[in-house]
């Protein structure tokens, strides 16, 4: 009898050109964003649901044995007796959460974001989104912030998540904003997913006297030849961008969404249609079904036709390596964003 | 079906669900009739012996909560709903149509007393493990029943929690598993090594009976058995039932999974039932 052929696996090795010695470690940049001089802050979404629950004692923790790694084990040292390791198993640490907020409890989950968005969809849209139970899903490792590869890179997060109804969606920047979103969340009656940036993350917005509102995106930054349109540590990468565009004479305005579902269309649609401006979105995200193509869409229903350009991941599985040299070669470090839109021009 | 002694109002009470699920299959020509006659049993235990609960306060804070994982049973609890006063009688006609408070799969936003959204099997004990530990936190001391059914341990996430069921000692935490040995390809356990169920479950831990889920003073001693249990695990009730039971010539029918009941045959059925009705 005669084998099939089976397809050969594709060989993912290529070596990179790169000087002797200028090659980066992975486990150095793990999970952390190079905070490029930057002031950071330790835990922001641990210390914020911490002060939080001091008067809030509705509110309890779960995680599917990531709570160190999503800032969740601070949380645990204050109210151990509140929080709850749900082991390795995020079906019934989602599940779960959904039979505490039953019981009026309002559960924050941890885990990493490929796991709550691949292995825990089915229990999050039918035990929590369907019934708008107020769970707050908070995960680590958004899009392209860790080095190991497809298993823990959640390019594709947002575009899985997006679809669900009920659900509302946050993608925040920097350590004050995680602060502001983990208690505007808090309020908020109906369940949430969240990005996280943790460990030590770089602080952004406060400089910009930036203030977090649930559903709003808001101009950080005004320029009259660039409209970035951002969400989550892009804001931070296009606004040092703008930075650098300003000095070749380019001026960047920067309008921070972090608020990916509901979008805030109409300010997205009213800072678009002041015309004359290149519109560049710019994501941690692949560039199919996230915020580039909402962006997209809401333009094209609106009737809003201006020049469109989107930054992003690319539809692919991605390599492992050191995060500051993935960011170069998927076109989301400050350099790459700004020789595209330089290109663009 | 068989009871002694007290319980002979339970079997007036099996009855009455069964005849409400007869006519419930009967406004939609076809449906899970097969499970709804089987589980009657149970569930008469479960509405009339075993729960806590206020007809006209389906939410009472101090009411056992119960959880139907599988959906497409909700012809059977809606039959236990409406002899419990819990639904109205006069809305049986509706059941499965448009703009009715009970469609073919269970949801909580429709009904009264359906607490939880089934048919996405494989939800309903995680969910339970989690009312449970809520339950514990408020010091309320109302038991958290979920009706599995046995296709459903199929289902990985089930496995997830019964091992948290454990881990957190829920004793506040009753399951109940339908074993009717039939799942939409065929018998339970010609899919995925269900047996020996009772002794897996007791394996990881759990206080675990089975019984014949068509003996009421069984199910019963089991449900009290579960209750009274002095020790900090979980219980399961596993309950074998036979499809269709108490209509015969339903229970002959070979694939009973999604059964076809010919229009004349359900009168056949309520005819059959009506001989029987217990005094």
């Amino acid at each position: 009898m005669t084998q099939p052929e089976l397809s050969r696996r594709r060989s993912k090795y290529t070596p990179r050109v790169a000087p002797e010695g200028a090659k980066l470690a992975t486990s150095a940049m793990i999970a952390s964003l190079d905070s490029e001089g930057r002031e950071t802050r330790a835990a922001p979404f641990g210390h914020a649901l911490v002060d939080l629950a001091k008067d809030r004692p509705d509110i309890v923790g779960l995680t599917a044995d990531l709570s160190k790694y999503t800032d969740l084990h601070v949380f645990a040292k204050a109210y151990p007796d509140r929080f709850y390791q749900m082991g390795m198993a995020e079906a019934v640490m989602i599940s779960a959460a959904a039979g505490l907020a039953r019981e009026g409890f309002t559960p924050f989950a941890t885990t990493y974001a490929v796991f709550a968005s691949r292995r825990a969809y089915d229990f999050i849209i039918m035990a929590i989104a369907e019934e708008n139970l107020p769970v707050k899903i908070v995960c680590a490792l958004p899009g392209l912030t860790t080095g190991y590869g497809p298993s823990h890179q959640a390019t594709e997060d947002l575009a899985i998540m997006r679809g669900m109804p009920n659900l509302t969606i946050i993608d925040p920047c920097c350590a004050t904003e995680i602060d502001q979103a983990t208690r505007a969340i808090a309020d908020h009656p109906g369940p949430v997913y969240m990005r996280l940036l943790r460990g030590q993350v770089p602080d952004v917005l406060g400089e910009y006297g930036y203030k977090f509102q649930l559903g709003k995106a808001q101009m950080v930054r005004d320029g009259k030849d660039v409209l970035f349109v951002s969400s989550g540590f892009m804001t931070m990468r296009v606004l040092d961008a703008a930075k650098a565009l300003q000095a070749d004479g380019v001026d960047c305005g920067v309008l921070h969404v972090p608020t990916i579902k509901p979008l805030d269309t109409a300010t997205i649609v009213a800072e678009a249609a002041k015309g004359g401006r290149l519109v560049v979105t710019a994501e941690n995200h692949s560039v199919t079904g996230g915020l580039g193509e909402a962006v997209a869409a809401a333009l094209m229903r609106a009737g809003a036709y201006v020049p469109f350009r989107q930054i992003g991941l690319p539809d692919a599985f991605l390599d492992a390596g050191a995060l500051p040299t993935l960011h170069d070669q998927y076109g989301i470090s400050v350099a790459a964003v700004t020789a595209s839109v330089k290109g663009w021009l | 079906m068989g009871a002694s002694g007290s319980n002979v109002s339970l079997a007036r009470r099996a009855w009455a669900i069964r005849r409400n699920a007869l006519l419930m299959g009967e406004v939609q020509g076809q449906g899970y009739i097969g499970q709804a006659l089987g589980v009657a049993d149970v569930l008469a235990v479960s509405y009339f012996h075993a729960l806590r609960y206020r007809p006209d306060d389906p939410e009472w804070e101090g009411r056992d909560r119960f959880y139907l994982s599988i959906g497409h049973y909700a012809i059977a609890l809606y039959s236990a709903l409406i002899e419990a006063g819990i639904l109205p009688e006069d809305e049986i006609g509706t059941y499965g149509m448009d703009d009715s408070r009970m469609p073919m799969s269970g949801m909580a936003a429709y009904t009264p007393g359906m607490e939880i959204t089934g048919g996405s099997l494989g939800h309903g004990l995680g969910i339970a493990v989690g009312a449970a530990l809520g339950l514990k936190r408020k010091e309320n001391p109302a038991f958290v029943y979920n009706m599995l059914s046995d296709g459903e341990l199929g289902e990985g996430s089930t496995w997830e929690a019964v091992m948290s069921a454990v881990q957190w000692k829920l004793d506040n935490l009753i399951a109940i598993v339908d074993f009717n040995n039939q799942q939409a390809d065929g018998p339970t356990t010609q899919a995925l090594a269900q047996v020996p169920e009772a002794a897996k479950w007791s394996a990881f831990g759990w206080f675990a009976q089975s019984v014949d889920g068509n003996d009421l003073d069984a199910v019963v001693a089991a449900f009290d058995a579960a209750r009274a249990h002095d020790g900090p695990q979980p219980r399961v009730i596993i309950c074998n039932t036979k499809m269709c039971k108490g209509i015969p010539f339903l229970e002959d029918r070979e694939i009973t999974h999604f059964i076809r009941v010919e229009p004349d045959e359900w009168a056949k059925a309520l005819s059959i039932l009506d001989e029987e009705k217990p005094q």
